[in-house]
């Protein structure tokens, strides 16, 4: 017998039954399908785009509003030149053509162990917590989220939600199920491993801003 | 990994005189037990979210064989591969077996329990590959050669001085002592790694059968590091991480992290969901789930059941007062503290774990913090009167306890012997009203004296007081 089986056989036995019947496995399918909703966090802020800023920064990012995708090479050359970080970045083509001061390097592959800087484009931004959600796919390359030294990410604030569950509304009516890779992402890596005090920058980004775009 | 349970009391009290580990140790209540409270007062569905939490596992444990075959073919369409593995041999087995196929030379692993419960990273090692541990607090652990002492925390136990020695003999560099500068000299050092491993393994917190998606809840990022730059991800689980859909998840994000750190969130919640796309130009090309049994099919439908609902986030052992004194070392296997005691015999067998359900004062802290509502203190009387029922019990203790009741079924004799003691202490306290030492449990007064009773039992006080006699 695989170890499959086996399993399958020794889970049914402990629950003292043998497989579910059809009406039983169709009533679990309807559960999937039409996802029960349950108790969440009371977000009950007028205005998301404070609430989220507030709660992305109690966590030691920080965050900028500008007013037009065109700003974003700008705001990030500033904040390049603050933290004297080279004019090089990834970027994700998710954020269209822009046009980079001259002597910017701008590339849009894969981050490689040397890049300092990413830009990308978030697909979410959480108002409950504050955290942004990525989807990784070829116009936004995972590790632009977690090789960089520094990462900024484009908010535009008609994609922050209030709760975790308008994200998977979104998701399903996106209809391509899940990518390869989904990131909520709440701020800079830390970590507590040394004597349980924080240190930001374990191995991912050690800076986070984001760009709340409108 | 080793199993040294049998050697609970002599690993005890060695933790008991271990002056790094005490030190290490009084950090833990000011850190995680002072900001969970803090998390939990600060959120008025936080109980609510915990019945949730409790009601969705009970659901998910009670059609177990349906969510995972859910989860599977979710996964399967996604182009990834499930394994099943019955025990650790097994889980060995597989993973040996993708790492041999993926030509691998290095390994990078995120925190994953489940793998020390393989004894995966000796199995490896002991086949030629090189295996890094890239959580920063199991790299520390793993550069000690010494097993996690917290499920969450693996290296609580050790101080800031401890890991600049292991640093600076280990990354042949002067040896820092910031703690910035630790943390920067590893991160330097693990970097290279993870863009020169084929292998990338890392744990799975949840497993969601809606999308056949893998969730990691980290705040290094090391984990996300692994298992995207590696070009073979795989993951480890338990089979009864399962859960159906992503609003069930929420539920979880919202207690997990507040009960595991007291942080409304951790810095990274990743879902991974099968390899590369068409188009991707990065993530790994193979996606790898190797979901282990070890006894857990045998919990369901048993009186320990409830133990299946456990999201390992820490919050027992870090309430735990024995644990707060000896650390997670002396449990003496992977999982240490209150759900450890219950784990580890039901795993490991009855056989060498007799100390673990004992070592413990039944206050009941852990089940009053549990997330899922574990009511561990009653499954660990469960396991005591199993071990009862097995005749386990040491012979002096169940004579003493015949005497006890001997003498506690008649009132009479009872307060003889009563009346007997209380002189005796009163005669030794010398009217100094404390004991300094005991003479059949010097123990007991190692570090505290014990108060010594005047001379008249409370029944003869009592009645004094009332005038009847």
């Amino acid at each position: 017998m695989s170890s499959r089986d086996s399993i399958f056989k020794a889970i049914r036995q402990g629950l003292g039954r043998g497989p579910l019947d059809d009406a039983a496995r169709s009533q679990l399918d309807a559960r999937i399908a039409n996802p029960p909703q349950h108790i969440r966090a009371t977000v009950d802020d007028a205005d998301l785009i404070t609430r989220f800023a507030q709660r992305f920064e109690s966590r030691s990012g920080t965050t900028e509003r500008i007013a037009s995708l065109a700003d974003v090479p700008a705001a990030v050359a500033a904040l390049a030149e603050s933290y004297a970080i080279a004019p090089s970045a990834v970027v994700g083509t998710a954020l269209g053509e822009l046009s980079w001061p001259d002597g910017w390097q701008i590339d849009h592959g894969a981050a490689t162990i040397d890049v300092m800087l990413g830009v990308s484009l978030a697909w979410r931004g959480i108002a409950e917590t504050g955290s942004i959600l990525m989807l990784s796919g070829p116009d936004c390359p995972i590790t632009h989220n977690f090789v960089p030294e520094t990462h900024v990410v484009v908010l535009p604030v008609e994609h922050i939600v209030r709760h975790y569950e308008d994200c998977w509304v979104a998701l399903r009516e996106r209809g391509q199920g899940a990518p390869r890779a989904m990131n909520f992402i709440s701020g800079p890596s830390r970590t507590g491993d040394v004597e349980q005090t924080i240190e930001l920058g374990a191995h991912g980004p050690r800076r986070m801003h984001v760009l709340i775009l409108g | 990994m080793e199993f040294r349970s049998p050697e609970f009391k002599t690993r005890a009290v060695h933790a008991l005189h271990d002056a790094n580990l005490q030190k290490a140790l009084s950090n833990t209540k000011a850190g995680f037990v002072v900001k969970r409270a803090q998390a939990a007062a600060e959120m008025p569905e936080f109980e609510a979210l915990r019945d949730t939490a409790a009601e969705i596992k009970n659901h998910v444990l009670a059609n177990l064989d349906h969510y995972l075959e859910k989860y599977e073919a979710a996964v399967t369409a996604a182009g990834g591969h499930v394994h099943y593995a019955t025990d650790a041999e097994d889980a060995r087995r597989i993973i040996l077996g993708i790492c041999k196929k993926a030509n691998a030379k290095r390994i990078t692993k995120g925190k994953s329990m489940v793998s020390e419960e393989m004894g995966l990273n000796e199995a490896l090692i002991a086949d030629g590959y090189e295996v890094v541990e890239t959580d920063l607090g199991e790299y520390i652990i793993q550069l000690a050669d010494e097993p996690p002492s917290h499920i969450i925390a693996p290296a609580i136990h050790k101080t800031k001085d401890q890991v600049a020695d292991l640093f600076a003999a280990a990354h042949n560099k002067p040896r820092k002592t910031d703690r910035a500068e630790l943390v920067a000299e590893a991160r330097e050092v693990l970097r290279e790694k993870y863009f020169t491993a084929e292998v990338g393994i890392t744990g799975g917190n949840f497993l969601v059968a809606e999308t056949g998606s893998s969730v990691i809840v980290t705040n290094e990022g090391n984990g996300d590091l692994t298992q995207t730059l590696a070009k073979v991800h795989i993951v480890t689980s338990g089979i009864e991480r399962v859960i159906p859909t992503l609003d069930d998840l929420s539920v979880f994000l919202r207690i997990l992290a507040r009960s595991a750190t007291g942080q409304e969130t951790e810095s990274y919640t990743t879902f991974s969901t099968g390899p590369r796309r068409e188009g991707d130009i990065d993530g790994p090309e193979e996606y790898h789930v190797v979901l282990l049994d070890n006894g857990r099919s045998k919990m369901l439908g048993s009186r320990f059941q409830d133990m299946l609902r456990c999201i390992r986030c820490g919050a027992c052992m870090n309430h735990c007062p024995v644990y707060g004194s000896i650390g997670g070392h002396a449990y003496g296997w992977v999982y240490p503290g209150p759900m450890g005691s219950v784990l580890t015999p039901l795993i490991k067998g009855m056989d060498g774990t007799y100390d673990l359900p004992n070592a413990c004062t039944l206050n009941g802290r852990c089940k009053s913090v549990c997330p899922v509502r574990i009511p561990l203190p009653d499954l660990l009387r469960e396991i005591r009167h199993n071990q009862f029922r097995q005749d386990m019990t040491p012979k002096r203790q169940k004579q003493a306890l015949k005497l006890w009741r001997y003498v506690a079924e008649r009132p009479k004799l009872y307060h003889f012997a009563e009346r007997i003691g209380v002189r005796i202490l009163a005669s030794m306290a010398n009217g100094k009203g404390k004991l300094r030492s005991l003479p059949f449990d010097p123990g007991w007064t190692g570090a505290r004296d014990l108060p010594a009773p005047t001379g008249r039992t409370f029944l003869e006080l009592w009645q004094a007081k009332r005038g009847d006699k």
